[in-house]
């Protein structure tokens, strides 16, 4: 998912703990359990406190790299309409970034350290961002099976444990549900086209489907983190459940569309009330996550050029800005 | 990169609409004011969610200590006689 590098492991141990810290955990612990939110100021164990700083701005920095396989097709999309549509999308995840940043640096961490530690390359992003986008129906696809699978884990978050990232959630999944229903249309529109459009649709969905599974992160045996994220509050669902709630979601919506989800054993399983799917190549994953997709290091090198030439005006603004503040102080 | 230049933080307050008071929906970077006003409308109000914004530096905000949240708040709590509900009036007793 967009924090999916949450289940990769880091190698840090639980710290050791004093007696009173000892009694502060366990009155947190019980706050947690019985659905109470935790607010910026109030005491919280530094673990806690790190694993939000780390799903919080990964989040946020999936959201901010996110912008760049759309923006690809801004100057392309076939009608002022679509332009208009994707140009709001775009501006969106921008302002979800946002959003996230902020809830990020109640936290103690500051913007400035979140980007350096993106664009070193110690923060991660979600993988799905590292997929190339050569068509038009890539963008449909992003909206129905991207943001769809990114809905899928976000709702859940909308009742985290940590107030401010639940706040910023519940308005990000208020504003993603457009997201969805507009590449949904796009490709519905595609579909009712020509046979080249329909063929440009069934052969994005190909190329994203997998990739798109291997959002929700590796499989419950293999993730880290997820039993003491899932008593903080910080995460409720686990990655195997929330793929599968995807699938069986997804499955109807492909044959009202008209298209094939490109799995062979992906089959309707009576006995448990769910789809039964293929298994994921999770290689690919590894691959993608530690740095070799696609297009990993031409994201990233999108990011720190858009910052490194914005440069000279945040320091401008900056400089007017003081400038300003010490003529008011001497008039 | 140097982390000594970040915008100052500020602390967005909207008015939905007129009637309704101003309520806290999240912060923004911004070197001054009017920037900030800028930046805040840009990012918290691209649905109409508002009519009216407040910007304020969140280091000019100055906030209670939840470490005194129960010295502060809970000597309120047996004070019940400060709520209308607390008194029983006779039942043909109307407009009260």
């Amino acid at each position: 998912m967009y924090t999916q590098a949450m289940d990769i492991p880091e190698g840090n141990k639980a710290p050791l703990q004093s007696i009173e810290q000892g009694t502060a955990s366990a009155d947190f612990d019980a706050r947690c359990a019985q659905g109470d939110f935790i607010e910026a100021k109030d005491w919280m164990p530094e673990q806690y406190r790190k694993t939000l700083v780390r799903q919080i701005s990964q989040h946020a920095h999936s959201e901010i790299v996110g912008m760049l396989p759309e923006g690809n097709w801004v100057t392309r999309a076939p009608s002022l309409k679509r332009k208009a549509i994707l140009l709001a999308k775009i501006q969106d995840e921008g302002g979800h970034g946002l959003y996230l940043y902020a809830a990020a640096e109640t936290l103690g961490t500051s913007r400035d350290e979140m980007i350096e530690a993106l664009h070193s390359g110690r923060a991660k992003y979600s993988s799905i961002f590292n997929y190339p986008t050569p068509t038009w129906a890539d963008i449909g696809v992003i909206g129905w099976l991207v943001d769809g699978a990114a809905i899928m884990n976000q709702v859940p978050l909308c009742r985290c444990s940590y107030g401010p990232y639940a706040r910023a959630m519940i308005r990000i999944c208020r504003e993603e549900s457009f997201h969805q229903r507009q590449g949904f249309d796009l490709l519905h529109a595609m579909m009712q086209g020509t046979e080249a459009q329909r063929a440009m649709v069934q052969e994005a969905v190909n190329r994203w489907w997998w990739p798109v599974l291997m959002m929700f992160g590796p499989e419950d045996k293999d993730s880290q983190h997820s039993e003491q994220s899932a008593k903080w509050g910080i995460k409720r669902l686990s990655n195997d459940e929330l793929r599968q709630k995807f699938v069986d979601a997804i499955v109807e919506q492909a044959r009202v569309l008209g298209v094939t989800l490109p799995d062979p054993d992906l089959k309707w399983n009576a006995e448990h009330g769910h789809h039964d799917f293929g298994a994921i190549n999770w290689q690919e994953f590894w691959n993608v996550v530690n740095g070799h997709g696609p297009l990993n290091k031409e994201r990233l090198a999108a990011r720190v050029q858009a910052w490194d030439d914005g440069a000279w005006v945040r320091e401008a603004a900056l400089a007017h800005a003081n400038k300003q503040a010490t003529r008011s102080v001497a008039a | 990169m140097s982390t000594r230049n970040e915008w100052p933080l500020w602390e967005v307050f909207i008015r939905s609409r007129a009637g309704l008071d101003h309520k806290h929906c999240g912060s923004v970077h911004a070197p001054d004011g009017a920037l900030a006003l800028q930046a805040a409308r840009d990012v918290y109000t691209r649905r109409q969610e508002g009519v009216s914004i407040w910007v304020v530096r969140a280091d000019q905000i100055i906030a209670s200590d939840p470490g005194q949240k129960a010295e502060l708040f809970d000597p309120m709590e047996d004070k019940v006689y400060r709520h209308p509900t607390f008194y029983q009036l006779p039942d043909d007793v109307n407009h009260i």
